[in-house]
């Protein structure tokens, strides 16, 4: 029996070079091994990518793609079908989980600069990965027909008008229909579980072949090609695996845990998972008083809207993404990671956070003019980062690279320091009990929560210099 | 680093702007109490079913998950003729409800997902006497609403008292005009009771859904704590 099964290995192997690629891509894939927190993200997206397939595949299995039946089966889904509510709400989760976790991989990025020589196809391919997720979760988001759904399609189409000349039979060829209708919603089913997804596994495979062929980045954004050890290996290298799929396996238990908790416990997360509009079907007769995107456009909505004219807008809109392609080629700073990098790109990365969040906060709320000059400023100021960059980053004064990966401590190394700043944020007053006892209950102490504030508040400053 | 600070000071008092209007009144919320629950479908049954159908609810699903008898669903809550199997629809068609009402009542499955119970409990009591409108009521939450005032009976009349707020001729409270056959304390559980009803039949899942997160989360728990260790035997050697 055993010879058997060495033979059908053998048989195999012989035709089919497996362990090279388990070789290469898993066990003798050497990743620097100081990763941190911001790495776990990688390898979660992968995760909620696979999230995405599988649960969507079993709603498809239920789901009818007719303007007539989509809201209809949605709710059959959510009611008849067994454990459909729970496969329904891990795909609704599940796409705004993706985005967090793309946006948060996407400014580990940014942070280390891992988009810099000699990465810069990961990022290229990454950021087709991003537009892809975009028009995934965009023709995603028409298929439950509510309200929101139908009017945010509606709006969205409609910019394409805007552009000169085309603009009008371009949105005509895109809807398929003079409004949205069955047509566009037939399409956009065929282009949400075929052609966009097949585009998404294509661009995943070629994101790691690119990564493998020149390795990761890491925290401190040096090269461990760079000191090898006798036997080629790089010293400050580690195997994939095993240790870094133990390890990410610990994160995926993390995230899980948040993922499961609003699954279960908050599945519509307060009107932005699933928009409150949307449990209305959609109704071409009335539009909705207040439209807005999916929280993970908003940035790029408030954008849309800060520009006065319409054609204008949709190319802030694109630039705001197109711009982040170029990334690799505007930072002219030599150094990668942020650690040693100069204040001032510190600085306008921090700014540049600010003002996604602050974009993001915006494109949920009415475009009032208070608003709308807010958004401006902030519009501002993310493509400032952008495009004033390449002046920037040649003032920068980055600090000494060191040539070796430098250690971190861990969450448990951490303790005792917390430990320390907790004891001293509090006292402990002997006290008297009723019956006689002495207790030492935990309160607070002014002076010393003040000393940890101030201390924190300089480790921030310097942090910034 | 201050240029944030102020601009973030600048955005707080933007945002409490986002609660305006009328003021909801909260309702007291429980899926456990399945009394209250099958009270409240047959108030539905009783004074809403006849314009509004709940067509994603089968009385079925009702015995179901309250843990009722089928028998006395239909006898007690199902409205005569109706089969275990119906979905809760109205006898009103759209043809005349069109004509009566100038619009057809929605579908109330999902309302409480659109709307949640605290706007449902408000509105329901937010009716008051207004001779301009076509039946003769309008509503504090939802104005010029085209629904008139099913639960005058049971409620009695309000009248509205206004004051003058920014210029403007603004709603101050509901003064009662008439009383009702119920008290105000039994009309509150009356609607507390259909708004209960109202959120089960949004989502009939939420219950079994919430039960058994925490075995998912207690699973994932434990699960983190074996890969946690497994990760630092892994990693005793990597320094």
């Amino acid at each position: 029996m055993k010879n058997t099964m060495n033979q059908c290995t053998d048989w195999l192997l012989e035709r089919f070079p497996m362990s090279k690629l388990w070789n290469e891509h898993m066990a003798e894939y050497y990743a620097p091994k100081n990763f941190n927190f911001w790495y776990f993200f990688g390898s979660l997206a992968l995760l909620m990518l696979v999230n995405q397939f599988l649960t969507g595949i079993l709603l498809t299995m239920n789901y009818k793609p007719d303007a007539k039946l989509a809201f209809d089966s949605v709710e059959y889904i959510m009611r008849d079908v067994n454990w459909g509510w729970l496969v329904r709400y891990m795909h609704s989760t599940g796409a705004s989980a993706f985005f967090i976790i793309i946006y948060l991989h996407m400014f580990r990025g940014m942070m280390y600069g891992s988009y810099k020589k000699p990465r810069e196809l990961i990022w290229v391919f990454g950021m087709l990965l991003f537009v892809c997720l975009m028009a995934e979760a965009f023709m995603g988001y028409l298929l439950p027909w509510g309200q929101m759904s139908y009017w945010g399609a509606q709006v969205i189409i409609s910019l394409f008008s805007a552009i000169p000349v085309v603009g009008d039979e371009l949105s005509l060829w895109i809807r398929g229909d003079y409004v949205i209708s069955d047509a566009t919603l037939n399409r956009f089913f065929a282009f949400h579980v075929i052609a966009v997804p097949l585009a998404l596994i294509i661009l995943v495979f070629l994101h790691i072949v690119a990564l493998h062929e020149v390795g990761s980045n890491n925290p401190d954004g040096i090269e461990i090609k760079a000191s090898k050890d006798p036997w080629g290996k790089p010293v400050d290298g580690i195997p994939f695996h095993p240790y870094y799929t133990v390890k990410d396996i610990v994160g995926v238990a993390v995230f899980l845990f948040f993922f499961a908790t609003v699954i279960f416990y908050m599945p519509e997360m307060g009107g932005y998972f699933l928009e409150n509009a949307n449990f209305i079907p959609a109704d071409p007769l009335k539009t909705p008083e207040h439209i807005e995107p999916s929280w993970y456009f908003t940035p790029f909505y408030a954008i849309l809207r800060a520009v006065p004219d319409k054609f204008a807008g949709v190319i802030a809109m694109g630039g705001s993404i197109v711009v982040l392609f170029l990334l690799p080629w505007l930072d002219r700073c030599p150094v990668k990671s942020i650690r040693y990098r100069g204040g001032i790109f510190k600085k306008a990365l921090a700014l540049f956070v600010v003002s996604f969040l602050v974009l993001g906060y915006l494109g949920t709320q009415p475009a009032t003019p208070t608003f709308t000059m807010i958004a401006r400023v902030f519009t501002v100021i993310y493509f400032a980062f952008f495009l004033l960059m390449p002046i920037y980053t040649r003032w920068e004064k980055p600090k000494a690279v060191p040539k070796r990966v430098t250690h971190e401590p861990d969450a448990e190394e951490q303790y005792a320091a917390l430990a320390e700043a907790f004891e001293e944020m509090t006292t402990h007053e002997p006290l008297k009990t009723s019956w006689g006892a002495t207790a030492f209950p935990v309160s607070p102490n002014k002076e010393g929560i003040k000393h940890v504030l101030t201390r924190l508040l300089e480790k921030l400053k310097r942090s910034f210099e | 680093m201050k240029k944030i600070i102020y601009t973030l000071l600048l955005l707080l008092p933007l945002s409490s702007f986002a609660a305006g209007g009328v003021k909801l009144q909260p309702v007291d919320v429980d899926l456990e109490d399945f009394a209250a629950i099958q009270k409240g479908a047959k108030h539905y049954v009783t004074y809403c079913l006849g314009c509004h159908s709940a067509k994603y609810m089968r009385y079925k699903r009702i015995a179901m998950d309250l843990e009722i008898d089928e028998d006395i669903v239909l006898a007690e809550i199902a409205p005569e003729g109706a089969n275990i199997y119906d979905p809760m629809l109205t006898a009103m068609n759209e043809h005349d409800s069109k004509k009566w009402f100038g619009t057809n009542p929605p579908d109330l499955s999902l309302i409480a997902r659109v709307r949640g119970p605290k706007w449902l409990y408000t509105y329901l009591k937010g009716f008051y006497t207004d001779e301009s409108k076509p039946f003769g009521t309008n509503n504090t939450v939802f104005k010029d609403v085209g629904m008139p005032n099913m639960l005058w009976k049971l409620q009695g009349t309000q009248t509205a008292v206004m004051e003058r707020s920014h210029g403007d001729d603004v709603i101050s409270y509901l003064k009662q005009e008439t009383e009702g056959t119920m008290s105000r304390q039994q009309f509150d559980q009356f609607l507390t009771e259909l708004v209960n009803f109202l959120v089960y039949v949004g989502e009939p899942v939420q219950l079994e859904r919430q039960r058994l997160g925490k075995y998912v989360l207690l699973f994932l728990l434990m699960f983190g704590v074996i890969a946690y260790l497994l990760k630092k035997e892994y990693w005793k050697d990597i320094h």
